[in-house]
């Protein structure tokens, strides 16, 4: 980012202060120029920064600096073509009163703000649809708050209906009431989930059928909140680790890689060459088992089960090649800041071959079934399409949104780890329906393999870690044979990795989408907030939208497409 | 549970032999109902796939109506606002059921011990074998069956397992 671009923004919101942080321009303003100034980034075209990506509040009540109100919330937006990104800080002064929604502007931040709501208990104003998402309707307080005790659980008895949100949906859709009441018209509903097979984990999905068509769909998530920003509030950044392996733990290296990634890029540590090309062959490598499994389960919902063996049983065999790397099936926590855990073993580099080897023979078989398979193609082809601007507007990231035919990759268009060095394409759909999304992941695979190829031949030697007492552990002979290793590893341990105090985001391209991480820091050695982006939570939020019109069986498959994985979804 | 004839039998020769026949079939055609929400799903499936194949032990039959399971595996986290959904799909199950808690999650909340995940399932529903690991190895999901199955081996059906069960849902 330089100085003219800083200029621009200053210029266009002179009421605005601007500075810029790591890649991305910060810019303060009062929650009364709030809407002017999100107006103003989406429509300006010097700007044009369409994709709303996050939204989250912070509590700043037990900070060491004080600030003007208690509460903020940031709105972080993405020019994706120009790579611009820019967070847009506002203070509330009163959360019952609250701030104006973006709701008009962004489809994203209907759920973006009903989670602040939910976590905060920071209202919107004209927000349509403002109630809990990831909490149970019966929760009372909010969660993230710095005084709610981290441990106090509440039960819930019961479930919340949704018809008042379904009956909302119907009349947008423009469904009368008289049609509902008319007994040869009579809308039919019906519930798949939370437990259903079809959800793949644990969502509700809620509809409104005339027929077999859905007429209206309404989601309920939060099955699996699991309180992941909340326990890291009280965690060391490196002890955190293991929680983001549970986020996407269908691809849980890349989230060790993008969260440590995030804190290393706010230290401004520049890790070895070994470990940067570490990270983009094993990242690319669960990119490709993330891909096996979506398209697994996604063929078995067509009723598709040979598929399903070809695909999962190249997953099950890379799991026991994975242990032999990090110790853990699933959950590898194999990333550290300051570089990784440990190097390869001696002989991966050919183990790697034969998994590929063997994993593109299994991609091939499953093609051939695929490619001219009638049932397939009359399934999924303009089947829940969704138009490019819708996905934008939604704040769609990863192989769903190029799907659509947005050729947005952060490989390519905020480049990190070399990514520029690697000769890779992305492959981008020309409809955005079911048939694209799918056949997108496939070629994502070849794709990721070349990489994966490239970067093993051109590995360089060295140490996995960088050199930096205040950052990684010394080795074990240090701590055990003298008193500094031992005060130094006692030290780390205890107090954690110690970040300069600040606020920043930074993002990766994960197996889904864009996975960001948005930090607050009180300079100690624990996040004071912690907030993901998670790709599947924004995805989610714009399933209505692809399923409406279509039949109720083409929102099962449609489900599967998008690759929503609970732990990600609802953190 | 005893309804039929047996009940009024009561404990003696005739109902002991049914108990072996009875309990032969029940443990080697266990239908199991996956209650998957998080990562220990994934590795149930692994159990399920050809490499470690569950159907080795009579349990292939994955049932996904809670009615026609005998067996409900809980893989993952169950949170607070999970609870009820747990215990009525655990309800709408005929007896007899077995329950087997799936991973640290399910047996005791694991690494989340926060406001919204239950501190393990059998403080709302009652739960047979407990297995360690986050997420635990394909081998010892088959190890928890094999469990399952050694316990069926002594049971009879005059006694009506877990009746006296409450939970913080009841
Ligand atoms: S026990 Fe571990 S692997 Fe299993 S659901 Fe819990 S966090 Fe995931």
């Amino acid at each position: 980012m330089n100085a003219t671009a800083l200029e621009k923004f200053q210029a266009a919101f002179p009421d605005a202060t601007c500075k810029v942080v790591l890649e991305s321009v910060v810019i303060n303003v009062q929650p009364d120029k709030l809407e002017s100034t999100l107006a103003g980034l989406k429509n300006d075209p010097a700007f044009n920064c369409g994709l709303l990506l996050d939204v989250t509040g912070i509590d700043y009540k037990d900070y060491p600096e004080t600030t003007d109100t208690r509460f903020y919330v940031v709105y972080t937006v993405r020019n994706w073509q120009d790579n611009l990104l820019v967070q847009v800080r506002t203070p509330v002064v009163d959360p019952e009163k609250g701030i104006p929604t973006a709701t008009h502007l962004f489809d994203s931040a209907l759920w973006g703000e009903r989670e602040v709501w939910d976590q905060y208990g920071i209202n919107f104003h004209n927000h349509p649809d403002l109630r809990r998402i990831l909490n149970h309707y019966q929760f009372e307080g909010h969660p993230l708050r710095k005084d709610y005790d981290i441990r106090k659980g509440q039960v819930c008895i019961g479930n919340d209906s949704l018809e008042k949100e379904i009956r909302a949906r119907l009349a947008i859709n423009g469904v009368a009431e008289s049609t509902m009441k008319d007994i040869n018209t009579e809308i039919m509903f019906l519930n798949l989930g939370p437990s259903h097979p079809a959800t793949h984990g644990a969502i509700r999905i809620l509809t409104a059928l005339d027929g077999e068509t859905i007429m209206a769909n309404v989601n309920e998530i939060g099955y699996l909140h699991r309180g992941f920003e909340k326990t890291s509030e009280n965690l060391t950044y490196n002890q955190i680790i293991p929680l983001t392996d549970r986020l996407n733990y269908c691809s849980s290296m890349m989230n060790n890689i993008a969260y440590v990634k995030a804190v290393e890029s706010w230290l401004g540590v520049e890790i070895t060459e070994r470990a940067q090309f570490m990270r983009v062959v094993l990242s690319e490598f669960y990119r490709v088992l993330d891909h096996l499994v979506c398209i697994a389960a996604n063929m078995v919902d067509m009723g598709g089960l040979t598929n399903y063996w070809y695909l999962y049983n190249e997953k099950e065999a890379a799991y026991d090649f994975i242990s032999r790397l990090t110790g853990a099936r699933l959950t590898s926590s194999f990333t550290r800041i300051g570089g990784m855990y440990r190097d390869f073993y001696e002989g991966w580099e050919s183990d790697l071959e034969l998994h590929l080897r063997d994993i593109e023979k299994g991609i091939g078989d499953s093609i051939k079934l695929v490619l001219k398979n009638r049932i397939v193609h009359d399934r999924t082809k303009d089947v829940c399409v969704l138009s490019a601007e819708d996905a934008l507007s939604f704040g769609f990231t990863g192989p769903t949104l190029r799907a659509s035919g947005v050729p947005f990759d952060l490989r390519k268009d905020a480049p990190y780890y070399n990514y520029e060095s690697f000769d890779f394409d992305v492959p981008v759909g020309s409809k955005g329906d079911i048939y694209d999304r799918i056949m997108i992941r496939f070629e994502e695979m070849f794709q990721s393999i070349r990489i994966i190829r490239q970067a093993m031949k051109s590995i360089p030697d060295g140490s996995v870690f960088i050199e930096d007492s205040q950052i990684v552990l010394p080795p074990k002979a240090d701590v055990y044979n003298n008193i500094e290793g031992l005060a130094n590893h006692f030290k780390l341990i205890f107090e954690g990795v110690k970040t300069p105090a600040g606020e920043w985001y930074d993002s990766f391209e994960a197996a889904n989408g864009e996975l960001g991480f948005h930090f607050v820091s009180d300079g100690s050695g624990r996040p004071y907030k912690l907030k993901v982006r998670p790709p599947c939570f924004y995805i989610m939020g714009g399933f209505h939208k692809m399923v409406e019109g279509n039949m109720i069986a083409d929102a099962v498959i449609n489900l599967g497409s998008i690759n929503i994985i609970g732990g990600e979804l609802d953190r | 549970m005893a309804l039929g004839l047996e009940a009024k039998l009561g404990d003696n020769v005739m109902t002991s032999t049914l108990d072996y026949i009875v309990n032969w079939g029940r443990e080697n055609s266990l239908w199991p109902f996956v209650y998957g929400t998080a990562c220990c799903a994934i590795e149930f499936m692994s159990t399920a796939a050809s490499l470690h194949d569950i159907s080795r032990y009579g349990a292939e039959v994955v049932r996904f109506s809670p009615r026609q399971a005998d067996l409900l595996l809980v893989c993952g986290t169950v949170s607070y606002k999970q609870a009820p959904i747990l215990k009525r799909i655990y309800e709408q199950m005929p007896e007899p059921k077995w329950v087997i808690a799936i991973g640290a999650c399910a047996s005791s909340g694991g690494i989340y011990d926060n406001y919204c995940t239950v501190q393990g399932i059998d403080t709302i529903i009652p739960v047979d074998v407990y297995i360690s690991g986050c997420p635990p190895r394909p081998e010892a999901i088959l190890d928890a069956l094999m469990k399952i199955q050694d316990q069926i081996k002594g049971e009879t059906v005059l006694e009506d397992r877990h009746k006296d069960f409450k939970g913080i849902l009841d």
